[in-house]
């Protein structure tokens, strides 16, 4: 439920652009991003945007949101297999629940996640949709 | 190292308690808890509060405080322990790390939340805040809609099937009904809830694949445990004393984004495993156990990490009716999370009274394992990223 514009702000790079970070010593991509490698430990701090196209890995679609989804149920969430090699989860878009599959290509597509009351502004980010682009 | 033995156990019923505060409910399980052991004069050295959602939900922090003051138990140290649906389990954890070190004699230790007096949305808000706040949250993730996902997967790839989860719902629903401390004393049926056309009416989609008959309700409750070194249990109190053979935690990846391969309950098999090779004891010596079915998916995963059954078995072992009351390893005798509901503090707490009741062959012949001497139970935080398991061991 609690959702802050400075947060907002703060995360724009993930959010908009799907920026992580790659591993200056074992050139692994990080989602979301950390600083700290997690296959080898060391500091990773340089910025990579990802290309926002994969696949489906698993995915659920929800009936019982959580205050501030109620409206937009029912919605479904994926983990989606990036081309680059990190899973990212986001809802999905432009696509009916029956009609997703594991395996189908994806790609991001900026949209509205959510409308929320405290501060009053509309939060866009990721989700994906059944791929388009060639 | 001394030995750690729990000689006093309570626990208020489970559901929606609109009569008590949190407070309350701690002080009420406590009291039985101090009541089932007859300590006497003898001090609380240390309580250990379970708690996970007071500040979010009754808007009150130092709950530990509040909680020795209400039952004049002051001077005694008194710490909170958050760490999710886990914090039953992380709580108690501490207390026998406390006792075994030599640091306290005598520890008290109550897990409880009031998850009833909000919204169904807001408590599915609450529990989703365990999720990344960066990269899960903000997308509408839910700990059913995780859930869901690892559903999907464990079908996939390791032979689960609807009706191994219709079994388990079934199953736990049964054995909520013979317990008076249980949520959900509701028996429900085959023909109910999946086989007839009514059942997609009757248990309809929450997270799919996962229904509604597969998720555990929202409650209210509060369980505690009372404490001391075994080679003190015989002088304190004339109950049987039951052990804390041993215990074990470990932690996961934050999101399952992250796992290589999300169907492996990786945090559930150390835990399980640290917690044998500290009792000396294996799998197959359970007479009884507690899982954390917050989704009957859960109850079949974890029965195959912590070792009663190969990866892929725990659904056919499920449908043959291995883990039912009488069968070969009786699994949530209780009625588990699934009936008799999930306070999350409370949770870890009820699951080692439960089995405390079992080793002492204290409970109603309709539920008491037989001879039970060996018990294990697994409380997992997040959606499995810290997770703790028990092996408790009737004295000799
Ligand atoms: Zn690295």
């Amino acid at each position: 439920m609690e959702a802050k514009v400075a947060n907002d702000w703060r995360l724009r790079g993930q959010r908009y652009r799907l920026e992580g970070e790659v591993c200056g010593h074992c050139g692994v991509a990080i989602f979301p991003p950390r600083d700290i490698c997690p296959e080898c430990g060391k500091p990773a701090k340089t910025p990579a945007p990802l290309s926002g196209r994969g696949e489906v890995y698993t995915f659920s679609t929800v009936y019982n949101a959580p205050e501030g989804f109620e409206p937009y149920t029912p919605y479904t969430v994926a983990l989606v297999k990036l081309e680059e090699g990190p899973v990212v989860t986001a809802q999905l878009t432009d696509v009916a629940p029956k009609d997703v599959q594991i395996g189908m290509p994806v790609e991001m597509v900026t949209r509205r996640l959510r409308t929320h009351g405290e501060e009053g502004t509309i939060v866009y980010g990721y989700k994906f949709r059944p791929r388009v682009r060639v | 190292m001394r030995d750690v033995a729990i000689i006093g156990v309570g626990m208020i019923p489970f559901g929606r308690r609109d009569q008590d505060s949190l407070i309350d409910m701690l002080a009420y399980a406590s009291m039985k808890a101090l009541d089932d052991a007859h300590l006497g004069d003898k001090a609380v050295d240390a309580v250990y509060v379970a708690n996970m959602g007071g500040g979010i939900l009754q808007h009150q922090t130092g709950i530990a405080s509040a909680l020795v003051d209400r039952l004049s138990l002051l001077p005694a140290a008194a710490d909170l322990v958050e760490n999710g649906p886990a914090s039953g389990a992380s709580a108690i954890k501490n207390g026998v790390q406390a006792i075994a070190s030599g640091y306290s004699d005598v520890v008290l230790v109550a897990g409880g939340e009031k998850m009833r007096e909000v919204t169904g949305w807001r408590a599915t808000d609450f529990v989703a805040t365990l999720t990344h706040p960066e990269s899960e949250y903000p997308y509408g993730i839910t700990l059913p809609g995780m859930a869901g996902m690892f559903t999907r997967l464990y079908m996939e790839q390791h032979g689960l099937t609807a009706e191994a989860l219709v079994a388990v719902a079934i199953k736990n629903q049964e054995m909520g009904a013979l317990n008076p401390y249980a949520h959900v004393e509701m028996m429900i049926t085959k023909e109910g809830i999946f086989d007839s056309p009514h059942s997609v009416v009757n248990n309809p989609l929450v997270a799919d694949p996962l229904r509604l008959y597969d998720a555990c309700p929202v409650s209210d409750g509060a369980a505690a445990v009372l404490m001391c070194p075994l080679e003190m249990a015989r002088e304190l109190t004339e109950k049987q004393p039951v052990v804390v053979a041993g215990f074990g935690q470990a932690t996961d990846t934050h999101t399952l984004q992250e796992r290589d391969d999300p169907t492996d309950l990786k945090a559930v098999r150390l835990a399980a495993q640290q917690a044998f090779d500290r009792a000396k004891l294996k799998p197959s010596d359970v007479d009884v156990a507690e899982l954390h079915d917050a989704f009957t998916v859960l109850e079949i995963a974890e029965s195959e990490h912590v070792g009663f059954f190969g990866k892929g078995e725990g659904s056919k072992a499920a449908l043959a009716g291995l883990t039912r009351f009488g069968g070969k390893i009786p699994i949530n005798v209780s009625g588990g999370l699934k009936a008799r509901g999930h306070p999350v503090g409370a949770t870890g707490v009820a699951q080692v009274v439960e089995i405390t009741w079992q080793l002492r062959h204290e409970l109603p012949k309709e539920r008491q394992v037989k001879n039970a001497k060996v018990g294990l139970t697994v409380n997992f935080g997040g959606f499995g990223n810290n997770v703790l398991a028990f092996v408790l061991r009737r004295a000799s």
